[in-house]
């Protein structure tokens, strides 16, 4: 191997110190480039990381794509999710509706990109609650321990315990169903969830060494926490996290189609689907259904296969091999 | 984020105080027991020593001894429930038993730190070398990024690692095993501390990569003038590197002597069946390892009398009843703690059958039976 004999000559050139101990430096490149199996850049980087493959970037660009059109939903040319064009009821995709229209002739592209608004806010926002108290209390709980550890669970026993979709139900009924309210109360049910996930994981670091060790270059807890601690956490967070919206955004389908979410006319995946359904209208116009339940199905599986990919990614255990 | 930069006014100059004379750490009588649902662990029984400062000081024992229980309580990093401590340390002079966390803060890393045994887990696996060694640097002598960055190169370079400027930003898992504790001693030796305690630091390294840490380890010592305290299982491993050395056996000290006397003049059997189990090259093939049979004492009702004397070839009816206390002959600074310390490897004891060194195959060894009637300690 030519190339690690310059790398060393060039080496013992610069080094100082490295020289008062001989052999050193020459072993520990061996067993450097023997660990890694791969060739090392001028900046010492390995070159070769895993290529994430097709499926990833597919994933990518169709949640890419569901989080564009539903930001961008009132700028882009659609037509108005709730008209409807009653000479034109039940029409198969065409140019001038590219997905067909419903039984009351309203655009089923336009009502698909409005009610991935309700899907991806309840999804997304539910779990940013849930990290934020959950993910909070967890490595809180996991680093400290004790009192505030047992109270913690406590809490989140009492929270998981309670049936979320009887709560919903209830709430719902109680405070009517509006897409503020349905996020609220899923995210308030993701908390124990991240919260049990968060401090399972940071208290398997907060045992470690490493954090001893920051403790002994006197860091203070708040800094041991967010910067030996918090990083070690993410990954397993982020993969988390992204199945959670999948979770929500099924939990929330699943109450539109029971008519529990946001109110009609107003959109959502959940009621599309529950529309394409109702009244025979499954064998008259599947397309109701179909997009809105395919577009469901597409999405949960991008979001499911970018978690995992990442965690591939970035997980220590699987990072080099 | 509550990190401090500098030292707010009005707390602890600990740099101010180099004027300090006396001996830089002073342990003294240092009890650490654990509750724990059997009853409580004496892990510690009464540690006093001292070190001075720019010199090491060796600290050994067997697995149990409590040498690594006592490293944890000189540092203060005991874990804050069902621990009972008692005892001060004094570290140049301030008592760092009665510190508030926050005074701690400003002592480690600064002025005292630590190396630890096992570099894969002692490193944080998701951040670049380069910054886990900056950030003492910043928090401690307010640098900011570009000078730290620099003083971290500067660091790799120093404890020998080859392209440092390339390797800071490299992640631990890129590393080797005496790379990866090259780098711990870089962080560790980042703020120029005036004591550094290295708990067992080649423990988890293969023998080679062993002896060029503890010769890295040696040499900056003597560039920056630091005290080491060098806890390990080895004799080996202090023999020639450590000033003093302190014999440790079920949480007290046997024997402490300046090095070069505690192996000519070993006077407790516990440390001379130390050096005994250390395998020599002029050994026939095939000979026996010397273990010491038996295991160490069960710390929660250690034996009455002398903790050794269950597993001691010369032990007496008076060592198993009362406690020899650590005390000198001669030499004021050689202590040891037994009732019929040897003399030229010899015991002074009335009735012994055999003597360890002169006929070491007959010493109770791994397997064979065991000499000692008493020999029936291990619980």
């Amino acid at each position: 191997m030519p190339d690690d004999r310059e790398l060393l000559d060039t080496n013992s050139s610069t080094r100082m110190l490295g020289n008062r101990i001989p052999g050193t430096a020459a072993t520990d490149e061996a067993i450097l480039d023997m660990q890694q199996h791969e060739p090392v850049d001028p900046n010492g980087e390995p070159l070769k990381k895993r290529p994430f493959g097709f499926l990833f970037w597919f994933a990518i660009g169709f949640v890419g794509l569901v989080l564009f059109s539903a930001i961008l939903a009132n700028v882009l040319p659609l037509q108005n999710p709730n008209f409807g064009n009653y000479s034109a009821l039940n029409q198969p995709p065409s140019g001038s509706h590219l997905l067909g229209t419903d039984d009351l002739g309203r655009d089923l592209l336009a009502r698909l990109v409005f009610g991935a608004r309700v899907s991806l806010i309840v999804g997304f926002l539910g779990v940013i609650i849930g990290l934020v108290f959950g993910g909070t209390a967890g490595l809180i709980s996991g680093y400290r321990g004790g009192r505030i550890d047992i109270a913690l669970n406590a809490g989140s026993f009492i929270i998981l315990a309670f049936p979320a979709i009887v709560a919903v139900i209830a709430i719902v009924t109680f405070w009517g169903a509006s897409l503020f309210h349905i996020t609220i109360i899923l995210g308030v049910a993701t908390i124990p969830l991240m919260y049990r996930v968060i401090r399972a994981s940071s208290l398997s670091f907060a045992q470690r060494d490493f954090v001893i060790a920051a403790k002994t270059m006197g860091a203070t807890d708040t800094r041991i926490v967010l910067r030996e601690i918090l990083p070690n956490v993410i990954p397993v967070t982020v993969t988390f996290s992204l199945i959670t919206v999948a979770g929500l955004i099924v939990i929330e389908g699943t109450l539109a189609f029971l008519g529990l979410s946001v109110a009609l006319p107003t959109p959502s995946w959940g009621n599309l689907i529950n529309e394409g359904t109702a009244n025979g209208a499954l064998s008259s116009n599947p397309y109701i259904m179909l997009w809105p339940a395919m577009a469901m199905f597409l999405l949960l599986w991008s979001i499911n296969l970018i978690g995992d990919r990442l965690r591939q990614r970035f997980d220590i255990r699987e990072g080099l091999l | 984020m509550a990190m401090r930069r500098g030292r707010p006014a009005g707390t602890l100059q600990f740099k101010d105080v180099g004027t300090h004379d006396g001996p830089l750490l002073v342990v003294d009588d240092v009890h650490t027991s654990f509750r724990t649902a059997r009853g409580t662990v004496k892990a510690v029984d009464g540690v006093s020593f001292e070190v001075n400062e720019g010199k090491t000081l060796g600290i050994v024992g067997e697995s149990g001894s409590g040498k690594t229980v006592l490293s944890r309580s000189i540092m203060g990093l005991l874990p804050p429930r069902d621990v009972i401590r008692s005892g001060t340390v004094h570290f140049a002079g301030h008592d760092m038993t009665a510190m508030e966390d926050k005074e701690l803060r400003q002592v480690w890393g600064a002025e005292l730190s630590m190396i630890f045994q096992d570099p894969m887990t002692a490193l944080n696996p998701v951040k670049r070398i380069g910054d886990q060694i900056c950030e003492s640097l910043r928090l401690h002598l307010d640098m900011d990024k570009k000078e730290a960055n620099s003083t971290a190169v500067e660091l790799l370079r120093s404890v020998g690692i080859p392209s440092p400027e390339d390797r800071v930003r490299w992640y631990p898992f890129q590393l080797s095993g005496g790379m990866r504790q090259r780098v711990m001693i870089a962080i560790a030796l980042a703020c120029a501390p005036r004591l550094v305690m290295a708990d067992e630091p080649t423990t988890g390294l293969d023998v080679t990569v062993q002896a060029q840490i503890l010769d890295l380890l040696a040499d900056l010592q003597r560039e920056r003038h630091m005290a080491v305290i060098l806890v390990t299982h080895d004799l080996g491993v202090v023999a020639s590197r450590a000033d003093d050395i302190i014999v440790m056996y079920a949480g007290r000290v046997v024997e402490r002597a300046p090095t070069r006397t505690l192996f000519s003049d070993t006077k407790m059997p516990y440390t001379q069946a130390l050096m005994d189990s250390i395998p020599r090259l002029a050994d026939p093939s095939g000979a026996r390892l010397h273990a010491i049979g038996g295991r160490p004492p069960d710390l929660i009702n250690p034996p009455d009398g002398c903790r050794f004397a269950p597993r001691c070839p010369y032990a007496q009816d008076k060592c198993r009843e009362s406690d020899p206390p650590l005390r000198t002959v001669g030499s004021p600074d050689h202590l040891f703690a037994c009732w019929f310390p040897l003399v030229d490897g010899k015991s002074t004891a009335p009735s012994v059958p055999v003597s360890l060194s002169t006929a070491p195959s007959t010493a109770p060894a791994a397997g064979a039976p065991d000499p000692d009637p008493t020999a029936e300690a291990d619980a």
